[in-house]
Formats: C-alpha cells, sequence, structure tokens
C-alpha cells in the first residue's frame, strides 16, 4: 500500500482505504473518492507538497501532507 | 391541468448545481436582463433571483442557488442549497428545481442529482457542455439517462443558447404536471443497519421540514446524518435532532461501521451501476484540453511566469487603467459641484449640497472604476477556470501564511484599492478565511497613500542620491511599500493564530475544464457585484462624508482674531492691478484657514493632541488625519486649508510643501522634520483612516464588530509604531 508521496506521476492506482479528520473524508467520498475507485496521479509539485489526482473524470488537488491518510494499491501492469 | 389564478405567487423554479457547470450562464440565458441580486437572510451570501416567462401564461420566480458538489453542509452558507432545494422554512419549497449537470463531469452532477431525487421535489437537469464531451470522445445517450434517472434529461449549451427552448418548454410542462419530473429514490439505503439509522433520525425530523412526506424524511434523515457533527456550524436544527443523530453516529462507530460511508457509497455505487447505460465511448479516449493546457499553465516555471503576468496585467488595470476613469468622474463631481454653486446662492444649502452630498456621492462613486475593473479580471479568471490555478499556484506561500491559495488575488489588489479588495474577499469559501484577509488588506500599500508619501517626502527629502546611483526619494517610496507588505504579513500570521484561529482545514482544490469565457457573464456579474457595493456601502460612505463635512465646516461666521475684512480694505486702497488681485487671493485663503482653525474639527484636533505629540505631531496634523478619515488623500487638501494655502493645494504644490517646511512650533523649532515626515508616514502606512474601507467591511461581515476591531486595532498599532519611530530615533540623536 502506498500513500501520495510515494506514488509515481502517471500511476494508476486504486483508493485501498481513507482515514482521518472526518469532515475532510467525507468531502472527498462526497467527491467520488471512495475506497475502490481508480485514482491517476496526474501532477506533483515538489516546492509545493500539492498533487493532483484524476478521479472519476475530475481533478482535484490535495496536500500531501494533508493526505497522508490516504493509502493506494497500485494497478497491475495490464 | 390546473388554471394559474392571476393572484397567486408565480412558481419557484430553484436552478443549482456543481460549482463551474456553467450554471450562470443557464441562469442568464434563462432570465434576460431582468435580475436582482440581493442577500441570503443573515450571510454574505449573494442571492440572485429573476421574474421570467417562460410562456405566454408561465411566469415564474428563477433563483440561483450557490453551487455545491452535495447537499449535506457544515456551515450556514452550504445550507442554503438544503433549505432552498427541499424548501425548508424559512425558504419556500420550490415547484420545481432545474440541476445543471457538466456533461464532462457526469458522476460528480449525478451524486448531486441523485440527492435531490431524494428530496421528493420535481426535478429537471440540464446536461450543459455536451459538445465538449464529445471532443473528449464521449456521447451521452439522454433519452436512456433520462429512463435512468426517471426525470426529464435536457441538453443544454449556455455558452450558445441552444437547447435552452426546449428547457423552457419542458419547465412548462413540469410545472403543469408535476408528477413526469418527480421520481422515487433511485436506490435503497444498503442493509438493515444503515435503515434502522435512518429511520431514527427520521422519527427526530422538526414536523415543518417533512410536508407530510415519508420519502422526504428519508432524504433529509440522511443529510442530517452527513452534515450534523458537533462543531457544524449550521442553523435551525433542533437540539433533539443533533442528540439523535450525534447517538447514531457513536452506535455505528462502536459497531466498527462508518455511516457517512454507507450512504455516500450506495449513492456512487448506483451510479457506477448504471453509468455505462447512457455514456458511451466513440472513440478513442484522448487527452483533453484542459489536461494540455494545465501541461502549461501548472508548468513549474512556464506557468509561474503566466501567473506573474496576468497578475501584473491584473494589477496595472486597477493602478493605472483606472486613473483616466476615475479622473473623468473626480472632474465630473467638481463641474457638478461648480454647476450648483452658480444655481444657488451662497448659504448653508448650497455649501450641504457642494461640501457635503455632492462631495459624498463623489467619494463613493470614484471607486466604481476599480471596482469595475477588478471584478472583471476576478470573473474571467473564475469564467475561465484559472481562478482555481491561482489557488493552486499560490497555495505554498499563502500556506506558510496559514491561508488559502484564493486569498492572493484579494491581497494583491489591496495595493491598488482596498474596497474591492475586500469585495472580492467572498471568492473565499471558509468565512474565517474571508475575515482574516479583511483584516489585513487595509494594511496594504493602496493608491491613496501615494500622494500623501509624495508630498511628505518631496517636502522633507532631499532628492538627492546614496552612493550616486539610488535616489532617496524613490528608495523611500519603495521602503514604505515593503513596510506595509511585511507588517501585513507580521498581522496576518498574528491574528490567524490568535483572534481568528482556524482549525487547519487540508486543502481540497477542484480543477474545473478549461472554457472559453461568456463575456456577457462576465459583464453582469461585475455589474452586479459593483451595484451591491453601490446599494449597501454606498450609503454608509455618504453619511460619513456629511458628517465630516460638518466638522470641517462647522461652526459657520466664528469671531477672529484678525479683521479679514479691514485687511481687505487697505489693500484695496493701496494696491491696483494683479497685485491686488493676489493680495486678495491670500487674504481669502487666510481667513479660510482662520474659520477652519476654530472648526470643530480643528477643536477635536486640539483635543487629541496630546496623544499625538509622543509621535511628533501637533494639532494641526491632528486635524489633517481627522480629515484624511474620509480618504486618504484628503489630508493633503485639508492641510492646504489648515495652513492658508487653499484647499485645491495638491502634492505637487509647491507653496504646500515650502508651508510644510517652514511650519514651526512655539519655541522656533520646525514642525517637520524627517523624523517627524517618517513617523507620519509610518502612521499613514498602518492607521485605518478610510470609512469606506470600514464600511465595506461591515457590508461583508454584517456586523459593526468587525470593522470596529479593524479600525481599533490598526490605529493602535499605527501609533505604537510611529511612537517607536519617533522615540527611537530621537533617543539615537535624530530631532
Amino acid at each position: 500500500m502506498l500513500t501520495l508521496d510515494q506514488m509515481p506521476v502517471g500511476a494508476r492506482s486504486r483508493l485501498e482505504s481513507i482515514d482521518g479528520d472526518r469532515t475532510f473524508r467525507r468531502r472527498l467520498m462526497e467527491m467520488g473518492l471512495l475506497p475502490g475507485t481508480p485514482v491517476r496521479l496526474t501532477r506533483r509539485v515538489k516546492v509545493g507538497g500539492l498533487v493532483e489526482l484524476r478521479v472519476r473524470g475530475c481533478s482535484v488537488s490535495l496536500r500531501v501532507k494533508e493526505a497522508d491518510r490516504l493509502r493506494f494499491v497500485m494497478d497491475a501492469d495490464p | 391541468m390546473t388554471l394559474l389564478n392571476p393572484t397567486d405567487p408565480p412558481p419557484l423554479v430553484t436552478l443549482c448545481g456543481n460549482p463551474n457547470t456553467g450554471k450562470t450562464s443557464i441562469f442568464n440565458r434563462l432570465t434576460g436582463l431582468n435580475q436582482k441580486v440581493g442577500n441570503y437572510p443573515g450571510i454574505t451570501v449573494e442571492k440572485y433571483e429573476a421574474q421570467i416567462t417562460l410562456d405566454a401564461d408561465h411566469p415564474a420566480v428563477l433563483c440561483d442557488v450557490p453551487g455545491t458538489n452535495s447537499l449535506s453542509a457544515h456551515s450556514v452558507e452550504e445550507q442554503i442549497a438544503i433549505l432552498a432545494i427541499a424548501g425548508i422554512p424559512p425558504l419556500n419549497p420550490p415547484d420545481l428545481t432545474v440541476v445543471v449537470v457538466d456533461a464532462t463531469q457526469l458522476p460528480r452532477g449525478l451524486y448531486l442529482v441523485l440527492q435531490i431525487i431524494e428530496t421528493g421535489g420535481p426535478v429537471i437537469v440540464a446536461l450543459n457542455m455536451v459538445d465538449l464531451l464529445e471532443r473528449e470522445g464521449l456521447e451521452v445517450d439522454t433519452e436512456a439517462m433520462q429512463r435512468e434517472l426517471g426525470v426529464p434529461v435536457v441538453p443544454v449549451s449556455g455558452l450558445t443558447g441552444e437547447g435552452i427552448d426546449h428547457l423552457r418548454t419542458r419547465m412548462v410542462d413540469v410545472l403543469d404536471a408535476p408528477e413526469i419530473a418527480r421520481a422515487e429514490s433511485r436506490w435503497e439505503p444498503d442493509g438493515a443497519a444503515v435503515r434502522a439509522d435512518i429511520d431514527a433520525v427520521a422519527e427526530a425530523l422538526p414536523e415543518s421540514w417533512l410536508r407530510k412526506s415519508p420519502a422526504r424524511g428519508q432524504a433529509l434523515a440522511m443529510w442530517s446524518l452527513l452534515s450534523i457533527e458537533e462543531h457544524d456550524e449550521l442553523e435551525y436544527v433542533s437540539a433533539g435532532l443533533r442528540e439523535t443523530v450525534a447517538a447514531r453516529h457513536k452506535g455505528a462507530d462502536a459497531a466498527g461501521r462508518d455511516l457517512d460511508r454507507e450512504i455516500i457509497e450506495s449513492r456512487y455505487s448506483w451510479i457506477d451501476g448504471h453509468l455505462g447505460r447512457f455514456l458511451h465511448e466513440t472513440t478513442r479516449r484522448r487527452r483533453s484540453l484542459t489536461e494540455r493546457i494545465d501541461a502549461v499553465m501548472l508548468h513549474p516555471w512556464i506557468g509561474f511566469a503566466l501567473f506573474l503576468l496576468v497578475m501584473g496585467v491584473t494589477f496595472q488595470a486597477l493602478f493605472s487603467w483606472s486613473a483616466p476613469a476615475i479622473e473623468l468622474i473626480e472632474v465630473g463631481i467638481a463641474k457638478l459641484a461648480a454647476f450648483t454653486q452658480t444655481l444657488l446662492p451662497d448659504g448653508m444649502i448650497e455649501d450641504f449640497l457642494v461640501g457635503g452630498l455632492i462631495a459624498g456621492v463623489g467619494s463613493v462613486v470614484v471607486f466604481l472604476p476599480q471596482i469595475l475593473l477588478l471584478f472583471f479580471f476576478i470573473g474571467l479568471m473564475e469564467d475561465t477556470g484559472y481562478m482555481a490555478r491561482v489557488a493552486f499556484i499560490m497555495d505554498r506561500l499563502m500556506r506558510l501564511l496559514g491561508l488559502h491559495g484564493r486569498a492572493f488575488v484579494p491581497m494583491l489588489s489591496g495595493f491598488a484599492c482596498a474596497v474591492p479588495a475586500v469585495l472580492a474577499t467572498r471568492t473565499m469559501g471558509r468565512q474565517r478565511d474571508r475575515f482574516l484577509t479583511m483584516m489585513v488588506i487595509p494594511l496594504m500599500t493602496c493608491s491613496a497613500r501615494l500622494p500623501v508619501y509624495t508630498l511628505i517626502i518631496a517636502a522633507l527629502f532631499p532628492p538627492s542620491r546614496i552612493a550616486g546611483i539610488f535616489p532617496v526619494q524613490g528608495l523611500l517610496m519603495l521602503a514604505m511599500y515593503m513596510f506595509s507588505t511585511v507588517m501585513a504579513l507580521i498581522v496576518v500570521a498574528v491574528l490567524g493564530r490568535t483572534l481568528l484561529r482556524g482549525e487547519a482545514v487540508p486543502l481540497i482544490l477542484e480543477m474545473p475544464s478549461y472554457r472559453r469565457p461568456h463575456v456577457r457573464d462576465v459583464l453582469r456579474m461585475m455589474w452586479m457585484r459593483s451595484s451591491l457595493f453601490l446599494r449597501e456601502a454606498g450609503g454608509i460612505i455618504l453619511v460619513c462624508t456629511i458628517v465630516l463635512w460638518v466638522l470641517l465646516s462647522f461652526p459657520k461666521n466664528p469671531t477672529l482674531d484678525t479683521d479679514y475684512a479691514t485687511l481687505r480694505t487697505d489693500a484695496q486702497e493701496t494696491l491696483s492691478g494683479a497685485e491686488l488681485d493676489e493680495r486678495l487671493a491670500q487674504l481669502a485663503d487666510e481667513e479660510e484657514g482662520a474659520i477652519f482653525r476654530r472648526s470643530y474639527a480643528a477643536r477635536m484636533g486640539q483635543v487629541i493632541e496630546p496623544a499625538l505629540a509622543p509621535l511628533g505631531f501637533d494639532w494641526k496634523i491632528g486635524v489633517g488625519i481627522i480629515g484624511a478619515f474620509a480618504a486618504r488623500e484628503v489630508f493633503i487638501s485639508t492641510m492646504g486649508v489648515v495652513y492658508g494655502v487653499g484647499a485645491s493645494a495638491d502634492e505637487e504644490s509647491p507653496t504646500l510643501r515650502s508651508r510644510i517646511r517652514d511650519e514651526t512650533r512655539d519655541d522656533g523649532r520646525p514642525v517637520y522634520t524627517p523624523l517627524v515626515g517618517l513617523s507620519l508616514m509610518v502612521f499613514f502606512a498602518l492607521a485605518c483612516q478610510c470609512m469606506s474601507t470600514l464600511a465595506v467591511v461591515r457590508r461583508e461581515t454584517r456586523s459593526w464588530r468587525w470593522p470596529a476591531f479593524l479600525f481599533a486595532y490598526m490605529t493602535v498599532l499605527a501609533w505604537i509604531v510611529s511612537f517607536a519611530v519617533y522615540q527611537g530615533g530621537r533617543l539615537l540623536g535624530f530631532s
């Protein structure tokens, strides 16, 4: 299982688990980021610690440090 | 079909949708020009409403609901959506809800649609941006989508207006026969445990929420379970409901269940299971236009350079492009004043109209060019989707300050003028962030401080160069800009950790697709927001101007030490021609000054002198500071009157400059030394001498508490720092 800072750019993965603050978690889930959802990391800004994720056709940016309780599993290469 | 009784109020249609779905374009398409903008009761959420005519015998009221991803809410601002859509008192239930869905972001849109269907009211889905979807190689079968959802789906384009007529026809159909747009909830809660939780909460709902519909009870129970928590900012939630929700969450937690996830996941599993039935791939999916643009816009170097360019243009516009319009307004107001003077006989009424009323209206209208320009640029950034990228790029810097990336544009705008900048804070979601930003914007060096700095620097500092290269005067000006910026950053850091401490809210930044901006929508938004300013802050500014006018020009006809009438007669007897005119003009200025020194404002200056003396200021500067409350640049004309060189003096005026240099204290020492000048500039940099800013903060926070705090902290800060500069300078041996 990987955290956001371990995921390479362009990697396709699935959200495995989502923990942490209830409001944060609920907002992400309402945007469709639920366990089992395919996620692609599309951008990483090293200096700012931001990542951009592609989830269900939408782009969402998160701070890596704040999203440290999200766990992903990489998709096996087809 | 029931015929409408002409005296019945027209049916209410609410328009809602996710943020950035082009909802505003569709609202504008449906309404035309007759919109009204106001506020929802008690909060600063703009409420756009319009009377519309769907067809000859179908009038309706269309009400725009702020964009939202979900009906669940944690603050009063977010709560508007559920109140408006479910029709919970104090808001009325809508006769129809139109949901705008961005076809390119279908799953997220459907999540909202499902919730609205659950509340049991008639729903029409307006599917926007279908053309964009096709470019991405996808296609929606609206017939199939309609079948799956059980409510009408109408493809539209906010940009071209395509499909809007069809939408109107469907709205008429639904208003005549609401049942065609009413569907049962698309899904049922999965599992006995969650059903029991929902039923228990439904039992605790207030009677006024239910409107006798059991389906509604279930929807509102789910809303309560997702929304109500210990530290929410919701209103109208009864203690009983609160307890039930808390108990149910506690019970679920104990059993290792996650109620939030159970409800949200059920909706998404419906979407996952049905989406494939109406969304089809036509060609191989291509990288979307947005992804290609972002490769440049969010590029570490190119993106940042482009960002600086955009901000530079915006700032330049506020700062320079607005100047001709501002000048035009000022000239127009002056002409109007002069014209009024020729119309009316000299006296109180003329004086009030010119000095109070016309000046007051002028001081409101003069903000319009900058406000319009700023809202034009903000509208453009929002409409194209670039605003989210600004937040993305600036996040790191603003996070250091404990602020959101979106605070950047308002803070930058503060360098031009605090009034539009404060209005711009409403692009930020959280109230705490908005208030914190508002509290520091007035510290930014706004353009009204420039003339004051120019006057002081030109009068008191030599035009020499340091090391033969750097001009002292230019460096001082730059130093004042840097000083105010650093002070603002310190204040943000302090306030953000004390008075406006907020729990760190993790950033969730949605990056909408880029869109071609719709200029008409941008212009309309710009005008609506500006007219809100005119209506709501304008009144306060007007009243303040009139009060200041009274202070500065009363009492009329005080007894003076010098008899100017005799001096005039003397002059007329001894002088002639140009010399006489010059002497008379000089006497008139001096008399004006003498009368002014007896005014209430001058007396107030004398009263506050002991407080200003430690900063190196005498009572005359005190009067200037009082006058500057109307607007900082008024300091100059006030000083012109105080020193008897005429109110028309400006910062370039050589007579005012030399008068300032020559002014002495009772013991013969000069009043203005470079140290006093520095202390005075520091005071102007930090003190909140701007009633318009206070008026607009009052309007945005809906309370007098915040403007009072703003005024108090800035004045105290200004006093302390000026004190430190002046007394510290004296200790170091400067005079």
